[in-house]
């Protein structure tokens, strides 16, 4: 061991510039949010929640082609369908297994309508398994819930398709 | 009749010493938490409560509702016994730590030999958890534990002496007001670190945490530990550490008296001196949590016999002979 070594050895020099160093971090700006309180940046692109949307005349957009079922990876979407007395096909059931679901975006990708999305949201935690066998009606409600914010994230990604 | 008021007046004592002691060690969990998120540039709990303060009773009110699990290998008894006497030998030993000339429970004239003793014994309630659980983590954490802090309590003894040398007395309040013109953190600087490091080792604190080693023991003697029994261990590790943070204030920096015998220091009352003095060492505690990375085993059985205790024995040598050659022996007392 050479002398500048033991001398830093007893003298504590690297622990006492340490501690130095920890005190002056402490008045650093964070690195981390709020974040119950306050959210992070999310890319338009984001692929959270699902959601089916309407048209702005309130008749929805799914036309029941089954493009998402069919390449749907985990095979988490099921969908029934029938014609209606206007002579437009549309869904009698459009289920999305939640847990099933590997956010893949496919679905999104390959919806000539734009029907199903994936949104922002991705605080859905729910306390038991059934809660996430979303139906066409919690669908069409998270669509509802968020065409604001989905309509918005479309056009702002429209340039990247 | 008589009999029954000494009682009571000795409960309300006791009462008034440990409920201080129990919210305070709350607190320090808030800020010890609090501070190695601060250095790592997080926030670290600030939600419940104002700057989040009520964290750790949110935590205990969880861990009163949680179940207790005692596994079916385990020796149930000692099992139960092991938090209960880890916390009581924490919180007994605050008994004989002064506030302030008057603020204590008792005035025993051998009170750093208590405070040694008491401290010596957490060991056991480290010892009995680990080997009672009958698993293989908790058993290893407690031997290293074990070993550990049998290995820093002898230098820390020898540190004491150091210090009694220049007091000449093992009363705590007269350990304090020897300090009255120096504090001893300045004569003996070099202890004062090497007691502080061997504190850190004593209370299992980062970076000898080894016992609760995360990545090599789960979480150490507590591993088979859950709900209030593992809140039990946690507030007895935390109570002990500011105890060692007690002692060390009271040893060399001055305990409750202020900084300067001049006018507006020396209005402010004792206790606050005392507490702001804890809370200081309590702060370095915190602080080294964050910037330390884990000694290894042997390195830490290296520093503990190799380096510690002949150099603190070394130390006492030179105090003595300092003390001798000066003619600066305290008189009388005895």
């Amino acid at each position: 061991m050479n002398f500048n070594r033991f001398l830093k050895t007893i003298l504590l020099t690297e622990f006492f510039l340490a501690i130095v160093k920890a005190i002056k971090e402490i008045f650093r700006p964070k690195k981390t949010i709020n974040y119950p309180f306050e959210k992070g940046q999310i890319s338009p692109r984001y692929r959270g929640e699902h959601a089916l949307r309407r048209y702005p005349n309130g008749e929805e957009r799914c036309i029941a082609c089954k493009l998402c079922e069919a390449v749907c990876p985990a095979q988490a979407i099921t969908i029934e369908s029938e014609e209606r007395k206007d002579g437009s096909r549309k869904t009698t059931r459009y289920d999305i297994d939640m847990l099933k679901c590997i956010y893949c975006g496919l679905c999104q990708e390959s919806c000539p309508v734009d029907a199903i999305v994936q949104g922002p949201n991705f605080e859905f935690a729910t306390e038991t398994r059934e809660e996430l066998y979303y139906n066409k009606e919690k669908l069409l409600d998270n669509g509802d819930r968020w065409e604001t914010v989905l309509a918005k994230n479309l056009k702002t990604d429209k340039i990247y398709k | 009749m008589d009999y029954f008021y000494t009682l009571l007046n000795e409960i309300y004592k006791i009462l008034f010493l440990i409920v201080p002691i129990l919210v305070s060690v709350a607190m320090i969990v808030w800020l010890d938490r609090r501070v190695w998120g601060l250095v790592q540039k997080r926030r670290g709990p600030n939600v419940v409560g104002p700057f989040g303060l009520f964290q750790t009773l949110a935590d205990a009110l969880k861990y009163i509702f949680k179940e207790i699990i005692i596994p079916a290998s385990a020796n149930k008894i000692i099992f139960i016994l092991a938090p209960i006497i880890t916390m009581t030998l924490a919180l007994v030993a605050w008994a004989v730590i002064p506030l302030s000339e008057t603020l204590v429970l008792s005035n025993i004239n051998v009170g750093i030999l208590y405070l040694f003793a008491v401290s010596s014994l957490g060991v056991y309630g480290i010892i009995m958890g680990g080997w009672a659980s009958n698993s293989k983590y908790p058993f290893l954490g407690a031997i290293r534990s074990a070993a550990q802090m049998v290995s820093y309590e002898v230098s820390i003894g020898i540190i004491i002496i150091n210090v009694l040398l220049c007091v000449g007395s093992l009363n705590l309040n007269d350990i304090v007001l020897a300090q009255k013109n120096l504090w001893y953190v300045i004569p003996l600087f070099p202890m004062f670190v090497v007691f502080f490091i061997s504190a850190l080792a004593e209370t299992n604190r980062p970076p000898f945490d080894l016992p609760e080693a995360e990545a090599e023991l789960v979480a150490g003697y507590q591993t088979e530990y859950s709900g209030m029994m593992y809140a039990m261990f946690w507030l007895g590790e935390y109570a002990n550490i500011l105890l060692m943070c007690a002692m060390g204030s009271i040893l060399f920096l001055g305990g409750w008296l202020p900084p300067l015998d001049i006018y507006p220091l020396n209005i402010v009352p004792a206790p606050i001196w005392m507490i702001f003095k804890i809370l200081f060492l309590f702060f370095l505690f915190a602080i080294i949590k964050a910037i330390v990375p884990r000694y290894r085993y042997d390195q830490l059985m290296r520093l503990g016999w190799k380096v510690f205790l002949p150099f603190s024995l070394i130390y006492v040598v030179l105090t003595a002979s300092f003390l001798l050659y000066f003619d600066k022996l305290p008189k009388g007392s005895f």
